[in-house]
């Protein structure tokens, strides 16, 4: 009944992930959920390299994603703190509020 | 037959978590929801047997990231934007795009799946090592280089977050 996971079973999965998280990138104007789906789409490609880092026997692709979820965690950080700075001035969390240097 | 039970269990957690997060009225239900998705995610990364990523991913993604997600939804007051409009005006053009992107995709998968098909997968290492160990090998060897410049990314990422939140420098 039930088939045997694959690797493509994962990668289908990531790919369904990283489209969840576009589609919030592009279609929210909350600035803070606009971020949350940015970390969709970054384990969506975690999920890509530990799948082939187990297809392969090779650790590099677990290496990777250890790179990947660094550099998560310096975007959230650097992109929360763009957003107090934003809500201090213009008292406004909604990105298509910010239009400052748009024609 | 066990794998494929918790693969989809997982995989369920992880898309249903990922799509309530955006789409979710209130920061924080999206909040807890992208919780919901990371432990899926982290469910995956224990099934494909990356012990250490799972245990990196619950420790800093749910109980790093998610924290300081919560902290700024409490500190910036998030009352009037939920009452307002949640999508731009461009949703049905991101809609189409994400659509389209996807069936793309499921059709070059079908179409092509005799060029799609990977290879069998590797043999595991006959010698039982584990996987922190294995990791702790490569890393401090083959990528000392890129651990280091790493580690100038989060001093740089630390300068920039208290640049940017601090009143007045």
């Amino acid at each position: 009944m039930f088939h045997p996971i694959t690797t493509t079973h994962y990668l289908m999965l990531s790919a369904a992930l990283l489209l969840i998280g576009t589609a919030g990138v592009l279609a929210r104007r909350n600035i803070v959920i606009i971020l949350m789906s940015i970390e969709l789409i970054l384990n969506a490609v975690n999920i890509n390299l530990v799948a082939f880092s187990n297809h392969l026997q090779n650790m590099s692709g677990q290496i990777f994603a250890i790179f990947v979820i660094t550099v998560a965690v310096a975007e959230a950080a650097v992109g929360l703190g763009i957003l107090i700075a934003l809500f201090r001035n213009k008292e406004t969390v909604l990105a298509d509020e910010v239009d400052l240097l748009k024609w | 037959m066990i794998d494929t039970l918790f693969f989809y269990s997982f995989a369920l957690l992880t898309l249903l978590g990922a799509i309530l997060t955006v789409t979710r009225r209130s920061a924080v239900h999206s909040a807890m929801w992208l919780i919901v998705s990371l432990a899926g995610v982290a469910g995956l990364y224990l099934l494909q047997k990356a012990e250490f990523l799972f245990a990196v991913q619950i420790v800093l993604y749910v109980g790093g990231i998610m924290l300081l997600f919560l902290f700024v939804i409490m500190l910036v007051n998030l009352d009037e934007a939920a009452l307002q409009r949640q999508f731009n005006k461009q949703w049905w053009i991101a809609l189409v795009c994400v659509v389209a992107t996807g069936g793309l995709v499921l059709y070059f998968v079908r179409s092509g799946a005799g060029a799609f098909r990977l290879a069998p997968p590797a043999q595991a290492s006959p010698v039982i090592e584990g996987n922190t160990e294995r990791l702790a090998d490569v890393l401090f060897s083959q990528y000392l280089l890129p651990f280091e410049v790493a580690s100038i990314l989060l001093l740089v990422a630390i300068v920039g977050s208290v640049v940017m939140a601090k009143k007045r420098i």
